[in-house]
């Protein structure tokens, strides 16, 4: 492949079907009326978001992506949907008093993001197809090359992660207890 | 086909404008948190995508993070919603207007 060009041929159109669901599902995510119809097209935004991952030799991430967000969050908010919201479609306005305001106001504060398009200055080199590999000089797999570079190069944020999670359980577990008054 | 990093740029430009524009517009609390993660795996496919076009795992290796910090959100996000829920007993942000000038 030519410097620049990141898939070609089959993956090509591959990548253009996932990116058509990914943005539908995503558009359904946010015009669904009911939870439980926003909550099932995320979870399919995910699954088509991992295909992508997997074009892009990012197995490891897919794998998680599918793992944590579609196997662990997507169970959450469905779980919490169901609690708080058993009735399937909502009565009454989905959209919030400003609807028309943002409707303007978005292509505003985004397009400018575009003007990198135009900019683009990375180095016209080929993509290197071993590079999400290699274990040292060894070809190993994608799991094993992220394990390399996450438990040398990044072994603190990674532990500061670890700790992040303990602190995100312990505040879900106070937010979600009922009354504080009513334990003795 | 040849997909360049254009692409990629736009299809999670895209992805990121529409999970902005629910957070901004839903009513629904919990539609607002699903619309967070839309943005969220915006920024992913993003990271990916450069990570590959620049034949670095640098960038794979910050999805993982993103990834990680996503769940701990999300799991503070419903346990939110759900105290929300047990006070109002609606789930509308429109009313959750104690604190309106």
């Amino acid at each position: 492949m030519e410097g620049g060009a990141l898939l070609t041929g089959t993956a090509g159109w591959l990548f253009a079907i996932f990116a058509v669901l990914a943005l539908a599902s995503a558009i359904a995510v946010v015009a669904a009326r009911s939870p439980v119809h926003s909550a099932l097209f995320l979870l399919l935004s995910f699954v088509v978001v991992a295909c992508i991952f997997i074009l892009q030799q990012a197995e490891f991430v897919g794998a998680v992506q599918m793992l944590v967000y579609a196997g662990g969050i997507m169970v959450l908010f469905l779980f919490v949907v169901m609690l708080v919201n058993p009735g399937v479609v909502q009565a009454g306005k989905a959209f919030q008093t400003q609807f028309d305001v943002a409707l303007v106001l978005l292509p505003v504060f985004l397009l400018p993001f575009l003007y990198i398009l135009g900019t683009e200055k990375l180095p016209d080199v080929a993509v290197k197809p071993d590079a999400f590999r290699m274990v040292g000089d060894k070809i190993a797999g994608n799991t094993e090359a992220v394990a390399w570079v996450l438990f040398r190069d990044y072994l603190v944020p990674f532990e500061v992660a670890s700790v992040f999670l303990l602190v995100a359980m312990v505040g879900a577990v106070v937010l979600g207890k009922r009354s504080l008054e009513k334990m003795d | 086909m040849t997909v360049t990093i254009n692409h990629y740029l736009i299809v999670s430009f895209l992805l990121f404008s529409i999970g902005f524009f629910g957070v901004l517009v839903r009513r629904n609390f919990l539609t607002i948190l699903m619309s967070i993660e839309l943005i969220l795996n915006a920024v992913n496919l993003n990271l990916i995508a450069f990570s590959r076009r620049l034949s670095d795992l640098t960038g794979q290796v910050f999805s993982v993070f993103v990834i990680t910090i996503a769940a701990g959100e999300a799991a503070i996000g419903l346990a939110l919603t759900i105290s929300f829920f047990r006070q109002r007993k609606t789930l509308d942000v429109e009313d959750a207007r104690t604190m309106r000038g």
